[in-house]
Formats: structure tokens, sequence, C-alpha cells
């Protein structure tokens, strides 16, 4: 042990870019240990390219570095700082595993630099399968194992020791080939012996097939104290990744027995594991006896700790960063009641449920089907006081179209059985659909193996919809009927919907007849506080939601328009994640130095914008029109700011201004007149803007004669989407004809907008803040792809490197015309097009847009705050600081989460299909970009790089850098088409040939697989989607190999002008201040 | 729509709170207590100590996971921690009409009736609850209709531990060493916890004269209502304690060592009822978190010179257990054997059986 007086300088390893798997929780727990640093007064510096991120903002840490989390980085970070500290339980398995590798190399006993909390070898002792399965066993607590075996007779000896039924899978098979389960030794018999013909070796594992998952979350300090924070218990069984389940806490149907035992196995664990901090136990739970299996442990804050942080106000996170520094938990107090102790198990009195958020329509060829991968990209968290509310609640904020569990738009689904028995992401409304045609709950547990329990929950919002239906009018409905409604979740649009049913053609007035018809009945939600002890204690905090289930506000309103609300983003999805909640945080915390009450509506539990302590009050809750406004009934704010949360609250400015809402900021009309595609256009030509040519188009006749005018290719953008992506590139009638076919039903009810599609244009964005029709601050960025990448997949360079002067002045100008027209107060974003210094507007929005904290880090000035002000009606200056006095750029660069999307094609496209970003600052573009690059995984290529580099026009953009690797000495393979053009550019180059060209040697699929690629530069011929080439085949392999892919040639010149133009060596180790 | 009876709650202070009725349709009274316990209701039921008592659980959902089996083994429930249910009735949110647990033998609402034990749903227990904290426990009553009122019962103001203890000695199994287990309202699981230790229970009436038979230590239980009470215990206890064989009490057993020592007792505003309180061992850097079910404590400043504290609530730092400064004395506020609750202290058994 050490003393805590002797540790004064900490670093803190965050976890990069936002990727499937590990995302904006880790924001959140970082933000949460520099916090509890900070109260003890230790210098804290943080290393993590996550430029959006809120750790990374001015008052979390005292020193940033936007460099990639790795050993070789994070060592240099080290020699400059000398910290005494180390913490590596706060960054996600990124941070875990830099550090271990650290401590396995020595790095850190060499610069003497202590880990706090959790020991390494802990750590190690619970990520290596093996080691983890002995530690175990040392104090008799079970594991998942499998036996290995040679032979049919071992096989049932196995099986006979692990008792039926058993899971066979044949090693080193791939994709589950003569895998199966057995409930007999029959059954055993016959399946060992086919496996055994095609693999040597046969796997036999107990089947927990059906099992329930049970997740808990511990505590531990130095003194052996421990607590069990949180338990949580899946809605999906066993099978399915957690990340992937439906989530409730605290567990449902586990009695006390059950609780305890798993409880007092949890605490067993971890004082033999030897944990200091937090770690969580995953079980696997036998539904029909007290058999359990341990799945994991994590010994690190993680998805879950998050989410039980959210869930009972425990800040897991902050206390365990102070148990690291050697406090024991009864020196702590409750940060909720701030008086009693932080040594004590929250008791709720309501119930959370997490549901997952899926984007897998943005990808081409991934599966549908959830199972043992992750591959939701955020997730929402529902506070309510019946099973039937979260639920509601929940589905809702998923933000997917879903009006709860019922009174949807009709899924298309061909086999409910199927559905039932191999989940997809609609699973729970495959649910919904049984029920409605008459499965029982015992057919559907048979089929799901969810717990009757939930079903039965399930069937109750069913039952409930059916009864609304008898009603052809609102206020025909009973008042207990409406209540009931209300506690199960229904929202006034469920309501209105079950009544009127299809016909249901003016929605916002219905809704609002059952509004007023329930308010007439004195129907109303009440707002509870979530304060960690049930209300045996006062709370000092104001973490609250909304609840039917309840009669009595647990919070006086003083109705003195104090109140400033900040709507917040939501589920983190593929286009809207941690950057919007760094907007919503740096609005609150203006709105409060401003002297107002700052109050937030968010529901993502992976959020810093849903700490409570970032707020004075904090509503948990939905971000609908009607939750929105039940909560302004209460609070009657001052105004509500609508800009800084991304779409979501953007698309309610309408509503609330026709409810008479004050919308600080732009007006509704002007945002209306932004987002409306024809007022836009036509703004536009008033103002003499120009911008690329579109139509909205009812029929194909008219799409071909406008496709004439305008030539191919086309972006394409569907209305109303079938299947697959919301829009498309099409470069020929071909490719339009497939597209219109699969994708999009045109007609007059389903228009399809045309536009035309500018090929090698720059594409530049302008994000700025305005006050009053005037722009006081702006900041124009350029992309380093040409349009056509989407803007959220695009690598953006901060201060433009390569614009002309003249570009940039007519882009200022016509922004400054734009914010005018629409009467700008606040934040906003423009895209535009330019080629030739021809300037094109593809898009306004007026809002923050996803680059805020990119430039406002880069060039040091808070675009929020600034916007915050505004909206605010303060009188500011204009900041008197130009992009000329950096000496620095920037460089915003997009992660990709492929490998974990089994089958999509990576590719980039219209359509966004990154999940994260990153940002590093260089003394020029080069440096820029090579951290960036290696922030998002890449890495500088050994000796060998395979190039398949497109049509000729690529081929020519891309012989300046084949010229620079054979330079530096690479040896360059290439397939066809690109062999013949380098070599006939005097580029020697190794001809590889293409998965097509199976009987020619060498194969470059082959190449790969033996790991003699370093880096692969795939790119693809045409802007379709659809090719599911060799190409297709090339990409896919290296990703599932770990190998870098590149796929755009003016991002791969980029990074190989990069490398091959500096070595690692030369990279610069500077804290965001030293620029 | 499921159509229920409609029933009030209604509080001394005339605070009424409206709910539907999911157990038996009876007019009942007595003391209202709130418990933020999340599982455990079939252990809470049938728990001695709430006897007399209108039980609110905070936690909103209750019946999930029905009600196990009621069967009895050489005189100890398999699974609950009585005979039967105590309290006058249970409290909650949102009732589960329908349950899913493989040991489940029927639902909440079944029991509820055939114990004729009434059952309120639909309540906003968290305002009832914070409206108990803010004013303290108080009487309460339910009732279905106007015509079925009655009046507010004080069950503190009976002699509730001779309500619930046995009367007549019971033992329990073999072991070279006996414990006299004296039943103050005795919760099935003490037993269980020092039978599976291998010793003999001798479990006797409260006011049982164990000072006349042959043991090697005693055992005080845990019980409902106040302790001054129980003063032929108190009488018993103390004469005990002029002796030097080990005695461990544990809730109400604390109390009345307490009181046998010479300590005070006191009420508490609204108790500790729930399975979270935090308790430190006094000296020690060692906490715990305890199962806790209790309306009276023990006042720390009035325990006598040779006492001393052994644990505090490190909450509120109300008293949590005494000990003897030299002879085999102590007893824990909280319930070490836990049932429901977390079993996190059940090492205090091994530590009495240690000292026979």
């Amino acid at each position: 042990m050490y003393d805590k007086k002797e540790i004064s300088k900490v670093l803190l390893l965050g976890s990069g870019a936002l990727k499937i798997g590990e995302a904006g929780e880790f924001d959140y727990s970082g933000s949460q240990a520099l916090k509890a640093l900070k109260e003890e007064g230790i210098e804290t510096i943080l290393i993590n390219p996550n430029i959006a991120t809120v750790q990374t903002s001015e008052g979390f840490a005292d020193k940033i570095y936007f460099l990639p989390v790795t050993p070789y980085f994070v060592e240099k970070v080290i020699v400059k700082e000398r910290p005494q500290g180390i913490l590596l339980a706060f960054g996600g398995q990124t941070a875990l595993n830099c550090g271990v590798e650290l401590y396995q190399s020595g790095i850190l006993e060499k610069y003497n630099v202590k880990v706090l909390g959790t020991p390494v070898q802990a750590i190690i002792d619970t990520e290596d399968r093996e080691l983890f399965v002995k530690k175990l066993d040392e104090i008799n607590i079970k594991t998942i194992k499998s036996e290995a075996v040679e032979n049919v007779d071992d096989a049932l000896k196995a099986a006979a020791e692990l008792g039926y039924p058993v899971i066979v899978r044949a090693a080193y098979a791939l994709g589950g080939l003569g895998s199966g389960f057995c409930d007999t030794p029959e059954e055993l018999t016959s399946l060992v012996e086919k496996a055994l013909s095609f693999s040597p070796q046969v796997l036999v594992e107990k089947s927990l097939r059906g099992w329930k998952e049970v997740e808990y979350e511990v505590v531990r300090d130095c003194y052996d104290n421990c607590i069990t924070v949180c338990n949580m218990e899946n809605f999906d069984p066993l099978g399915i990744h957690t990340g992937e389940s439906i989530v409730v806490a605290p567990s449902q149907t586990l009695s006390n027995e059950d609780y305890h035992m798993l409880r007092q196995l949890a605490i067993k664990i971890i004082r033999h594991i030897g944990i200091v901090g937090e770690c969580n136990v995953q079980y696997a739970y036998d539904p029909y006896s007290m058999d359990y299996r341990v799945i994991e442990v994590n010994a690190r804050l993680s998805r879950s700790s998050a989410l039980a942080s959210k869930a009972t106000g425990y800040p897991l996170a902050f206390v365990a960063a102070k148990l690291g520094l050697g406090y024991g938990l009864f020196e702590l107090k409750n940060s909720v009641t701030k008086d009693t102790s932080a040594f004590f198990e929250p008791a709720l009195d309501y119930i959370v449920c997490k549901i997952p958020r899926w984007d897998l329509g943005k990808f081409h060829g991934v599966k549908k089907e959830i199972g043992s991968s992750m591959k939701s990209v955020g997730e929402v968290m529902a506070i309510g006081r019946t099973f039937e509310e979260v639920i509601q609640k929940g589905l809702r904020m998923i933000g997917q179209g879903m009006h709860g569990l019922v009174e949807n738009k009709e899924l298309n689904i061909s086999d409910i059985d199927k559905g039932l028995t191999a989940p997809t992401d609609k699973r729970i409304f495959v649910i919904e659909k049984a029920f409605k045609q008459g499965y029982s709950v015992d057919k559907i547990h048979q089929l799901t193996k969810i717990d009757k329990w939930f079903l039965y929950r399930l069937y109750n919002i069913i039952k409930t919809s059916k009864e609304l239906e008898q009603y052809s009018a609102i206020n025909q409905i009973p008042r207990d009927l409406i209540k009931l409604a209300k506690c199960q979740g229904f929202s006034d649009f469920q309501i209105a919907r079950a009544v009127f049913g299809e016909n249901l053609t003016d929605i916002d007035s219905a809704m609002d007849s059952v509004r007023e018809y329930r308010k007439t009945l004195n129907i109303v939600p009440v707002v509870k506080q979530i304060d960690t002890l049930a209300g045996e204690f006062p709370a000092q905090t104001n973490y609250l939601y909304l609840t039917y289930n309840g009669n009595e506000n647990d919070v006086d309103y003083l109705g003195d328009h104090r109140s400033i609300i900040v709507l917040g983003s939501g589920a983190y999805r593929i286009g809207s994640s941690v950057e919007f909640d760094w907007c919503s945080v740096n609005a609150l915390l203006t709105v409060k130095a401003e002297g107002y009450r700052s109050v937030m509506i968010n529901y993502n539990p992976e959020t810093v914008s849903t700490d409570y302590d970032m707020c004075d009050r904090l509503y948990f809750d939905e971000l609908t029109y009607e939750r929105v406004m039940d909560i302004i009934e209460l609070e009657q704010p001052h105004g509500v700011i609508l800009s800084v949360g991304g779409q979501i609250p953007n698309n309610l400015a309408l509503r609330l201004n026709s409810s008479k809402v004050n919308i600080l900021g732009t007006s509704a009309e002007s945002i209306d007149n932004a987002e409306d595609r024809h007022k836009f256009s036509s703004m536009l030509d008033k103002l003499g803007i120009d911008q690329p040519r579109w139509r909205e188009l009812t029929s194909l006749e008219d799409i071909h004669s406008f496709v004439e005018e305008v030539g191919f290719p086309v972006l394409v953008r569907p209305s109303y989407v079938l299947s697959g992506a919301a829009m498309n590139v099409c470069s020929n009638d071909d490719e339009l004809e497939r597209f219109l076919q699969l994708a999009a039903n045109v007609s007059k009810k389903h228009p399809v907008v045309v536009s035309e599609f500018i090929q090698n244009a720059k594409e530049i964005e302008m994000d700025a803040v305005a006050q009053n029709g005037e722009v006081i601050l702006y900041a124009i960025s350029e992309h380093i792809e040409f349009a056509g990448v989407h803007s959220g997949d695009a690598t953006i360079q901060f201060p433009p490197q390569k614009l002309y002067v003249e570009t940039m002045r007519r882009i200022k100008k016509i922004s400054g015309q734009i914010a005018k027209a629409l009467q700008i107060s606040g934040p906003f974003n423009i895209q535009f097009l330019a080629k030739n210094n021809e300037i094109k507007v593809i898009e306004c929005n007026l809002r923050a847009s996803r680059s805020f904290p990119f430039v406002s880090k880069v060039i040091k000035i808070n675009f929020i705050d600034l916007a915050t002000k505004v909206m605010l009606g303060l009188k500011v200056e204009k900041p008197n600081k130009s992009v000329f006095d950096l000496d620095y750029v920037g460089i915003k660069a997009s992660q990709f989460s492929f490998s974990r999307l089994q089958g999509a094609d990576p590719v980039l496209g219209v359509d966004m299909s990154s999940t994260g970003e990153v940002g590093c600052i260089g003394y020029d573009t080069s440096e820029a970009i090579m951290k960036s690059m290696l922030s998002v995984g890449h890495k500088i290529p050994a000796k060998n790089v395979l190039l398949s580099t497109g049509t000729i026009k690529q081929k020519a953009d891309m012989l300046d850098s084949a010229h620079k690797l054979y330079d530096k000495g690479y040896t360059i393979y290439a397939t066809g088409g690109t062999h013949k053009f380098l070599n006939d550019n005097g580029i020697p180059a190794i001809k590889v040939y293409w998965p097509s060209e199976n009987d020619k040697q060498p194969q470059a699929l082959e190449m790969l697989h033996k790991k003699q690629i370093d880096l692969v530069v795939n790119i693809p011929k045409n802007l379709s989607t659809t090719e599911l080439s060799n190409g297709y085949k090339i990409r896919r392999a290296a990703i599932d190999l770990n190998v870098p892919l590149l796929t755009n040639a003016r991002l791969a010149s980029a990074f190989i002008n990069a490398f091959t133009g500096m070595s690692l060596d030369d990279i610069q180790i500077k804290s965001w201040d030293e620029y | 729509m499921q159509q229920l009876k409609k029933a009030i709650l209604k509080l001394q202070d005339g605070t009424c709170f409206e709910g539907y009725s999911f157990g038996c349709e009876i007019p009942v009274a007595g003391e209202v207590v709130f418990n933020t316990a999340m599982t455990g209701y079939p252990e809470s039921l049938t728990d001695p100590s709430y006897s007399g008592q209108i039980l609110v659980t905070t936690y909103p959902l209750l019946g999930n996971y029905g009600v196990p089996p009621k069967g009895v083994t050489g005189n100890v429930s398999d699974y609950h921690e009585s005979e039967k249910i105590h309290c006058e009735a249970i409290i909650c949110q949102d009732y589960s009409w329908e349950y899913s647990h493989w040991q489940a033998e029927c639902s909440l609402s079944e029991w509820l009736i055939n114990e004729k034990v009434v059952g309120l749903t639909g309540i906003d227990t968290r305002a009832l609850t914070k409206h108990l904290r803010e004013s303290g426990s108080m009487l309460g009553k339910i009732y279905f209709n106007d015509e079925s009122e009655i009046s507010f019962h004080d069950p503190n103001a009976e002699n509730l531990i001779a309500k619930v203890s046995c009367k007549d000695v019971v033992e329990y199994g073999n072991g070279e060493k006996t414990v006299v287990l004296v039943d103050c309202g005795v919760k099935h699981n003490i037993i269980r916890c020092l039978m599976s230790r291998g010793v003999k229970v001798i479990r006797v009436p409260w006011n049982y004269d164990f000072n006349n038979l042959t043991y090697d230590g005693l055992f005080i239980s845990n019980g409902p209502g106040d302790p001054s009470m129980a003063q032929t215990t108190i009488e018993n206890i103390r004469e005990a304690l002029n002796g030097d064989k080990p005695i461990c009490g544990i809730c109400m057993g604390n109390q009345l060592l307490s009181l046998a020592a010479g300590a005070k007792t006191y009420k508490l505003k609204y108790g500790h009822r729930s399975h979270n309180q935090p308790v430190r061992q006094l000296g020690t850097d060692r906490c715990f978190i305890t199962s806790q079910n209790h309306g009276y404590a023990v006042d720390g400043d009035s325990i006598p010179e040779d006492w001393e504290q052994l644990f505090i609530n490190m909450n509120d730092g109300t008293n949590e257990g005494i000990k003897h400064k030299t002879k085999p004395f102590f007893s824990a506020q909280f319930h070490p054997e836990a049932s429901s609750g977390p079993k996190d202290t059940e090492f205090l058994f091994d530590e009495f059986i240690k000292l026979l």
C-alpha cells in the first residue's frame, strides 16, 4: 500500500474514439475520476484523442494530450510528465490493455509510476481466460468450462460430469460447423461422431441456453470493505450479449435467496481477485434451480457500471477513483444525501430499463440477428415505477419511429416463430405481433426463453391497447382506463392511435385532444427524485424522472421563471453522439454561470449531461413533445434551448413554438425555413446563392428526365425506405433502376428527392455563431476527402490549409447572407461544395453541429459558451482571434467499427457509418494526420502494402503516393489494373491476384491471411454500394484480420504522405495548452 | 380491465391514500412503517417483528416471484421465517398479478387472502414513505367503505412479544453444546443458523426462566414492539449476566440485553427497516451492510461502564450492538441471520459458537 499523500500527479488513460463496445460511458467514467482527483488537489494528466468528449474540456484535467492511447505514446507522456500514479480502469478495454502492456514491458516500474486501484495482476487474472477459471476454482466458484475430447467415450464422460444439456463445438471449424445442442447421450453420440469426421477435436460444454443473465456491480476498498451497488437482470436470456440485451435494474425475477446468494458470491470473488475500486460480475443463472456460472468479471469501469451509476445515483467511477487513492468507503459520503455514508447499497424505489439502439440499416451486408457479439451503437435508460411504464418509455427513447410496444406502424414479419427463436434488433416487436396473433405467454416463453414474468407484463400492455381500441372517441374512454394506460407508459399518441387507428390524419391535434381530456380528468405525471435510499433520507440533488405511478411531486416549483431548459441529444447513434453531449454540457455550464437554474432533459446513460451534478435539475426522461411539455408546464422556464442536442430537440421547434414555448435563440420559423427543403431552396434562389440542382419527384419518368438534365451520378433520397440505406449515389441507369426497385417505392405518397452529384468537389464546413442575424464567430474547415463521403465520416482539417482565399471569402459572405436572411441567433452549420471557386450550399442546420467541439478546442474559443450567451440575450463581443493566428492545425478523423459488424462492407459513402472520431493537433497537416490516424487504429506499415486504386483518375491521384512508398522502401503489391498502371509509370510492384482469379498465384486474400500485408489501400471503382465483388472480399478480409484499410484515395494519399515524410519520433508530445 | 376493490389507508394525522385491494378485504389498524428492501416479501411477512404493523414497501413492484411453499420440517419452516404472516397489511405501488419462479407455490394475493391479511396496491408509496420520514411512524388503518372504518390501534401499547413468542419449550437438533434461545418472536433463520453450526437449541418462551436450565450459551432473539414490555425477560437476562456463560442477542435481543445491563432504549422517529444499513465495528475499519427491522434503539450514551458499543450505524450514529468489556456477552441490533437481506454478518454466529 502507498500513502495517498505521496501521490500529487496522476495520469489517466481515456478510451479514445467511440466505437461499438466502447462508447460514451467512458467519457462519463473518466470525467468522474478527474473530478474526484481534482477534489484531492491532485494534478491530473489525461491522454485521450477524443476531442469531442467532455473530459477533454477545460476544467476537467490539468493537462490534456490528444494522442493515441497506445504504449508508445503513453510512455512518451510519462517521460515528459513523470506522474506518480496512473489510473487504468476508466478508459475501457483500450486503457486497460495499454496499461497491462506498459506494466508487462516494465515501463511503469522504470519510471516509478504506481497503478492506483486494482493491481495489474488482478486485471490479468480476470482478462486471461485460463487464469480466470483457475482463480475462481481456488474458491470453488463455478465458471463456464469446456472439455476438449477426441473420441465419443470421452465426450460422453465429459457430458455426464457437466450434466445435460450440453453444447458441442467442433474445434478449428469456422462458422459453427458441427456445433449443436444435445439433451441425451444418444444425441451426443451421433453429433460427436459427425463432428469428429472433419475435426480432430470436439469441445463439450454445459449448455446454458435459456439461463438468466444477471450482473452485479461490486465495490471494494483497500480495507476489504465490500458493497454491491446494483444488480441487473437481462430481459433476454443467455446467448445475447449483455450490450445487445434489454436490461432491467434491479432484478425482477430473483427471490431474496437468489439475489443474496449471487451477491455473496460476487463479494467473495472481488475479495479473492483483490480488486480495489469497482468491478462487475456476470452470471448465468438457472431458471429452475439455484445453479449458476460466472460468465466473466470486468476489473474496470464498464458500460454496465455507467448504467448502474445512472440507475442508482451511486457515482461508481467517482468513488472508485477515491478508493484508488487509498480511501476507505467509510471515509466517503453519499453524494446524493451529502450526509449519509458512501458505504451503503442503494435502495431503488423505481425500476429502470436499458434498451440498446442499433443502426444496422446503415450497413450493407450485415446480419440483423443479434447474438453473442455486440452490434448496438448506443442505449437509452427509462425510469418509472412499473415495468410496463419503463419498457414503453424506453422503446420511444430509442428513436426509431416506435411509439412504445404497441400502436406502431405495422411491421412486416413473415415468420413469427423464427423471429422469436432467432432474435433480431426487432425482437420485442415480434413478441407484440405474436401476442396480437394469439400466441400465449407459455408459447412465447418456449420460443424465446424470456422469463414469463416479463412476458406477462408485456401482455398487460397488449390487453390495455385492445381495450382502448374499443372506443371511437377520446372523451368516451373511462378515466380508470386512461389512468391505467398512462401508468403503463402509453403516450398520448398511442392512446389517440388506439382510438382512431389508421384513420388518424392530424396526429398533432389528436394528441392535443388526449392531453386536454386527461388533464380535465386530472391525469398528469408526477416528478420523483432518485435519492439512493428510497425516501429514507432526504436528497440534496435533483435527479428526477416523471411517472404516472404516483400522486405527489418531490420538487417544489417556485414558478419564478428562472429555469432554462436544455434539451439533450438522446441515444447515441450513428450521426449523433458524444459531440452533442459536449455541447449540452457546455450550454448548461454557461446557463448556470449566468445565474439561471440549469435544467437538463436527456435519457442517455452514457453521457456526462445526465450526471446529476452537471446541472441544477436533471430530468432523466423522454425528449418527446409530450414529455417536454409536461416538464415545461411544471418548470415554467424562462426559455428552452434546443439547438445544442442535435436533430432530436431541433425537430421539436415548430411544435413547441405553437404551444407558445419560449424557444431561445433562432426562431422556430427560421429553423423550419432551413429544414424544409423547398423553403430553404427558394430562399437561396432569392439570395442568389447556388446549390446543386435537385427535384422532388413522384414517378420514374420524371426521375429519368431530370437525370437527363443534370447527368449521372445523382444522389437519390427516398422519403420512404423499404430496406437498406436511406440514400444512395447512382452512377448509371442500371444502378438507378436497381436502387429504386430495392429501396424505394416511388409514388405520389412517397416522393424521391434526386440531386445532382458533383464529383471531385471539395466539401467545406462552416461552423458559426450569429446574433440577430450577424455572424460573430465562425470556423471554416475543409474535408480531406472529396464530396461524396458523408461529413460525419470525412477527415476534417481546421484551419483549412488548401483553400483559396477567395473561396474562404465567398463562403464567409454567403454564410453572412444566410444568417441575416434567417435572423440566426445561436449556433449554426452550413456545408458547402467548392469546385474551381464555384460555391454551392448543400445543407444548413440552425443548431450546433458535430464539429463544434473540434473547432472550439482547436481555436480555443468555446463556440457553445458564446452561442448560449447569445441565446440568453446577453450582449457579446466578437472574439478577437483569427485562424491566421494559429500556428498549428487540427485534424478530425473518423473511427469505424466494421470489425464488430460481421459482413458489413467497409466502404464510405453518402450515408454515415463511423461510430466515433478523434481530433488531434499538429504543427502541420502531416503531423496531425499521423496522430489522428494512429488514434483511430491505423499503424505505420512495416513493409508490405497492397494497392488496388480504383478508376484511372484515382490511380493517377495515387501515383505520387505510390512513388513515395517505393522511395521509402516499401514493397508494393498490386492487383491487375493497378499493377499495370504502376509499372507503366516506372514504379516496381508485384502483381497479386483477385479472389476470382483463383487459379493464379500469389493470391491477395492468402497474403492477408498469412499476415504478409501491413496496409491495404482498396479504392472502390464506383460509388455504388452494392459491389459484392473481389473488392469487397479484400476489404472485408482486411477488417477481419485486423489489417489497416484505406478506401479513399485522398485520405490514403494524405496518410501515405505523412508516414513516408516523417517518422514516429518526429511526432511532438505536446499537451493542448502548449499549442 | 381488472375490477378491483378500492380501499383507503388513513393515517393518524388524517392523511388519506387511496389504493386497490389484492388481499383480504377486512378493515385493519396498526402502526404504519416502511421498508426499503427490494426483495424478501415472504420473509418480511412471516417475520414476527412486524406484528401489529402495516408494512409499506418502497420498492414499487411486489409479488413478482410468488410465494415459496409453506412446508415445515422438524418444527422449522422450509422457506419462511415463522408459521404465518404477522403484519396486518402490506402496501405497494404495483402488485404483480402474475408471478414467475420455480419455487413458487402460489401468488402473494392468494397467500394474503388465505391468511386474512390485507394487501393494497396503487398507492404512491414514495409519497407515503416521505410523509412517515418527516412526521415519524404513525398509526394507520385500512378500510374498504365508510361503514367499515374502525378505530386506530397502537400495537406498541400491548405486549407484542408475549403475543408472538412460543408457548412451550421446543428442542431442536443434537450437539455437544446446548444453546437456550429466548423466543421473543424468533425468525426461523436464527434457529437454522444455530443448528447448522452443530448445537442443540432449546427454544423457550419469552417469560421462561431459563436460568434453571443447564446450557452452554444464551441467545436472545429478535421480536416486535417496545422492549420495555418484556420486563420478565429483562430480569431473567439480568440474572444470567451474573454468570459467565456466553450471551448473544439480535435486534430485540440487543435491546433486552442493554436494558438488563442498565442502559436505556427509546423509539426511533421512523425506525430502520431495510437491507442496506451500514454499520461499523467501533475502533476498526470494518464495515458491514446489514439487514434491519426495528423501531426502538439502544441509547448509546446510556451504556454502563463495564460495557461498550460494538457497532454503530454509519448513517445516523445510532447504536448497533454492545459488548461486555470482560465477559463473553455481545449483541447486534441488525440481523446477522439476514433472511431477508445480505448475509455479510453471519460470522457473528460463528463467533458466538466459538465462545461456547
